[in-house]
């Protein structure tokens, strides 16, 4: 097959695997720049899958689904707010709690609601995102080498993929040139200055963790309406985590996120295709090896190829006004 | 309040009397949990149709990790069940031990042989009906490409492909059968996600029917299929009616017969311990014809599976067990 039509393919790959990653990891983002650390990013998409696929299903309509995605894991944010902000509990144990919560429970209620094994039943056209085709795709397809770029890497994906590489812009526009986000940010280096300037850090935070909570929402509905039809239990299989990685990998910056989860995307597209297959010198290569790759290059990176990643200065620290 | 205790404490004395007379069997499921419209599910069938023909209750266990089995299986055999049976080949190391510990416990095993007095390891050949599927899915494809997703990537699952890959090469060298597997690890059962993935990639590269052997990823494989205008090929289960005219066959397992067998012959005291193998001859593997699929499958289609199914019956074609030295010769 002609080299430029397997690297289309590819990248198109590529896109679908990275989608859920990218808004989970800027979902990490929000909320780690104001100083709450989040490893409950994994238990909030799983929430959120499972109320799209809940919700979808019943109402037969994707948008109810989406939307019902984003309020489940906006509670979930607030649960973990209310710990870690509120209480001043540790943000580590509240996100491993949530974590845990979610997996557990999203099997009991489903199971109690269809009792499909904690599936929830699989969803009709109606109930799921189709996928866009943007003008003229068709038509451009022959046009040599744009043409396949245009109708088939830039064409033919979920809404939700395009909202997701929207965010990457937006997120870096609300963050460094607005007010909000310049506020967001200072509560995460150094929240003493923030108050002192007479701005609550303590809303500042909750609302960081509530945007957190909205792009989990959509990373979730992704999961359950877009690329599955339906939720099946622990479906999220460790996403929440590989954006955890990706969001530390890119040094807690929305540009190198993009970068950081395309690549994770790719490598695992590149695994899934090249299973088994006898490369060229080096020969068939075991499919372990392809599918440890992601994590041993992300070892390597991490190793110092990417210089140090300086975490938020408050991040994992409870604000607490006087001692 | 002190009423209704005592009417519990009475009922469960009652039902606990009503047990003592009958059997106690009692059913472990693996990690792909009780309704994966496969392989569980048909154990699950199968101890279904045992309770409503004979009415007498089962015991049943959804493991939710590995650390759970040795614990779920002594503390069923401790509590006298009698007999037990294990829907899945991760089950082998752990019986090893707690059969030897309750020598007058009879167990079943699905998918494995484990050597021991007191245990009947039923296995199948896969082989045979995935020789069946594949005989379909190249005789439906177009492009004369056709593909396998695996779950977890263990001889057993290659086993399946290898006779599915049999199967479609039996019509001809030209076909070419693109081979995927989920992961390594028990996680690679319950990713459906990825699993609709690897069977997109596998359609960019020309396949147009996707054969499945991976428990609940398999639903994202089919619904890929069935999103892509591509055909699907379910296992274990009869899956055709997931997607109806988007899945081409399924390759069923009687997992159902084997359980039901079990708790069957223990309660007229006929079990019988050993090695129980299941193939076409003895209707343990078969490709699904039902409704659903009727549209799909042409009189030549049809014509082909009988030949091949009364060839392999009569041992004149012999389809290779992967089990036997790990490599696939076709």
């Amino acid at each position: 097959m002609d080299f430029f039509q397997v690297f289309i393919e590819l990248a198109q790959s590529t896109v679908r695997v990275s989608t859920p990653l990218i808004l989970a990891a800027l979902a990490g983002l929000f909320t780690e720049r104001a100083g709450v650390f989040d490893i409950g990013l994994e238990g909030k998409m799983l929430g959120a899958a499972f109320a799209a696929g809940c919700v979808a299903y019943i109402t037969q309509s994707v948008y109810m689904g989406l939307l019902a995605a984003i309020v489940v894991s906006v509670l979930l944010s607030l649960v973990h707010g209310y710990a870690s902000i509120t209480q001043r509990g540790s943000q580590i144990v509240s996100g491993v709690a949530i974590n845990f919560v979610v997996a557990g429970s999203t099997v009991i209620l489903g199971e109690a609601w269809f009792k499909q094994g904690g599936r929830t039943p699989a969803l009709s056209e109606d109930g799921r995102f189709g996928t866009i085709h943007l003008p003229f795709a068709d038509a451009l397809r022959d046009v040599p080498i744009l043409g396949p770029i245009y109708s088939g890497l830039l064409s033919g994906h979920s809404p939700l993929t395009y909202l997701a590489f929207l965010m990457v812009p937006a997120s870096w526009w609300i963050l460094y040139r607005t007010r909000f986000g310049l506020r967001l940010r200072a509560v995460g280096e150094n929240p003493g200055a923030v108050d002192t300037a007479g701005i609550s850090v303590i809303w500042l935070r909750y609302r960081a963790v509530i945007c957190c909570g909205i792009l989990c929402g959509i990373a979730g509905a992704y999961l359950s309406l877009s690329a599955g039809a339906g939720f099946t239990k622990g479906m999220t299989a460790g996403k929440g985590y590989i954006a955890l990685a990706a969001l530390i990998f890119a040094k807690w910056r929305p540009k190198n996120i993009l970068f950081a989860c395309l690549l994770f995307g790719f490598l695992d597209a590149f695994a899934i295709r090249y299973q088994g297959f006898a490369f060229p010198l080096i020969g068939k290569v075991p499919v372990q090896l392809m599918q440890a790759l992601p994590y041993i290059l992300t070892v390597i990176l991490l190793a110092g190829f990417i210089g140090k990643a300086i975490p938020p200065k408050a991040g994992g620290v409870p604000y607490v006004k006087e001692r | 309040m002190k009423k209704t205790l005592l009417t519990l404490l009475a009922t469960a004395a009652m039902s606990a009397t009503a047990f003592a007379a009958d059997i106690k069997p009692a059913i472990i499921y693996d990690l792909g949990g009780k309704f994966d419209k496969s392989f569980n599910e048909a154990a699950y069938n199968g101890a279904e149709k045992f309770k409503t023909e004979t009415g007498i209750e089962y015991r049943e266990f959804e493991i939710a990790n590995d650390a759970q089995r040795e614990q779920a299986l002594r503390r069923f055999a401790g509590d006298g069940n009698n007999p037990i049976v294990m829907a899945g080949f991760s089950w082998a190391a752990q019986l090893e031990k707690v059969a030897a510990e309750y020598p007058d416990t009879k167990f079943a095993i699905i998918d494995m042989v484990v050597d021991k007095p007191n245990v009947r390891s039923v296995v199948f050949k896969e082989e045979e009906g995935g020789w069946l599927a594949g005989i379909l899915a190249g005789m439906a494809s177009k492009s004369k490409t056709v593909s396998f997703v695996g779950g977890m990537d263990i001889p057993l699952i290659h086993k399946f492909a290898c006779g599915y890959i049999g199967g479609v090469k039996s019509l001809g060298a030209d076909y070419k059968v693109l081979e995927a597997y989920t992961g390594t690890t028990p996680d690679a059962w319950n990713d459906p996600v990825k699993g609709g993935e690897i069977a997109k990639s596998q359609f960019d590269q020309g396949s147009d029917v996707v054969y499945h052997a991976a428990g609940g990823t398999g639903v994202g494989v089919l619904q890929a299929a069935a999103d892509a205008g591509k055909l699907g090929i379910g296992v274990d289960s009869n899956q055709n009616g997931l997607h109806p005219g988007k899945v081409l066959t399924s390759m069923v397992k009687r997992v159902d017969v084997a359980v039901y067998d079990a708790f069957m012959t223990a309660k007229d005291d006929a079990f019988k311990p050993g090695i129980n193998v299941l193939g076409l001859k003895e209707n343990g593997v078969d490709v699904a014809m039902d409704d659903n699929n009727a549209p799909l499958i042409t009189p030549e289609m049809k014509a082909a599976i009988d030949k091949a199914r009364a060839d392999i019956i009569a041992g004149t074609v012999k389809v290779h067990d992967y089990m036997t030295d790990e490599t696939c010769p076709y």
